[in-house]
């Protein structure tokens, strides 16, 4: 039963995940917070988790909470729900797409969705900051970090260590 | 058909990030070491990728794989892409049990998550630059924003919302 939950869910994810990366996580958030499945912090470890191991964050999300849930099988199943939506979607409509392509319709819809996945990306980040942004100090580092990212070229991999590496000093200190 | 899941393999192996932070490896991988695409005709893949749901790199993986070798193809690639996150998250995730307690794991994670916070906002801006211009556009983003954050509305209803209103709009101009 669970099992059959857990791959509509995904399913669902897949289906309606828009833009990819961070705009999904919205959509991943809704189902297993409203599931239960997970509690909030929970849910922002993993997308950190996401940005620190490689591949996309749908499927890191979609293997780590199959496996917080039902083991092995779980994340099976939710990383399978995950992919088969595009995976039909794109042999199926990519043939019928390049002959509607130009229509009204299509591009209409589009100039719909595309700003609306400005909104899910600006609401992921706002979902987050209950569990991320407690302390005036780690404000600050959300802050540097956009100021940084739009300023310069520097990898977000490095700035993901360096707040780490920040988070462990401060708490060494006792600063927290 | 070999080279084509190697080839996923390493995206899904080296692409940190998720989303469009991964298009640079793809293109380095398929256009420039392989030459399997050129930069165009991956362009109008990528222009089409994002018309469908799902991640990017899959999506990406599924295109070039079908082009390549058919539905064999499509499913290797994928396979192929999805294969190294899976196994990094599955060992990460049997050992997160114990590591949630441990106090300098959180405290790196409370060091690490508003970074994260930040990234995801940086590339919210980013985005907004290339594709809010018009005032329709901006008033389908901030309709969808409150919705989502004051509306607490499932996303999947905003999303088809906001479909209908940009069809809405583009019949009126």
């Amino acid at each position: 039963m669970l099992y059959w939950q857990l791959l509509f869910s995904f399913l669902k994810i897949g289906l309606f995940a828009f833009g990819g990366g961070y705009a999904m996580i919205p959509l991943i958030q809704a189902e297993i917070l409203g599931q239960g499945w997970l509690s909030a912090q929970e849910f922002a470890n993993i997308v950190a988790v996401s940005q620190m191991t490689p591949g996309p964050i749908a499927i890191n999300a979609a293997t780590f909470v199959g496996y917080r849930i039902l083991g092995l099988g779980g994340a099976a199943v939710a990383t399978l729900g995950v992919v088969i939506p595009p995976f039909v979607l794109t042999l199926v409509v990519s043939k019928l797409f390049y002959t509607f392509q130009e229509r009204s319709l299509v591009r209409g819809v589009f100039s719909g969705i595309r700003p609306a996945v400005i909104a899910l990306i600006t609401s992921a980040a706002i979902f987050l900051v209950p569990s991320s942004i407690m302390t005036l100090s780690q404000g600050i580092i959300a802050l540097l970090t956009t100021i940084v990212i739009l300023r310069t070229r520097i990898s977000p991999l490095v700035l993901i260590f360096l707040g780490g590496m920040f988070g462990v000093i401060t708490s060494g200190l006792g600063l927290n | 058909m070999l080279a084509l899941f190697l080839a996923f393999f390493r995206i899904g192996l080296f692409t940190f990030g998720g989303g469009f932070a991964m298009l640079p490896f793809i293109e380095r991988e398929v256009v420039e070491r392989k030459g399997w695409l050129s930069r165009e005709e991956l362009t109008d893949c990528l222009a089409l990728v994002q018309t469908i749901p799902g991640p990017v790199a899959v999506n990406t993986a599924i295109m070039v794989g079908r082009r390549m070798a058919g539905k064999v193809g499509a499913l290797l690639a994928t396979v192929g892409v999805v294969l190294p996150p899976f196994v990094v998250i599955l060992v990460i995730a049997s050992s997160y049990g114990h590591l949630q307690n441990n106090l300098w794991v959180n405290a790196f994670f409370a060091g690490v998550r508003p970074v994260v916070v930040g990234l995801i906002a940086a590339s919210a801006i980013k985005l907004g630059r290339s594709i809010l211009h018009s005032w329709s556009s901006w008033l389908i983003f901030s309709l969808v924003l409150l919705a989502l954050v004051i509306g607490g509305v499932n996303p999947v209803w905003v999303i088809m919302g906001a479909a209908i209103l940009g069809w809405g709009f583009a019949r009126l101009e």
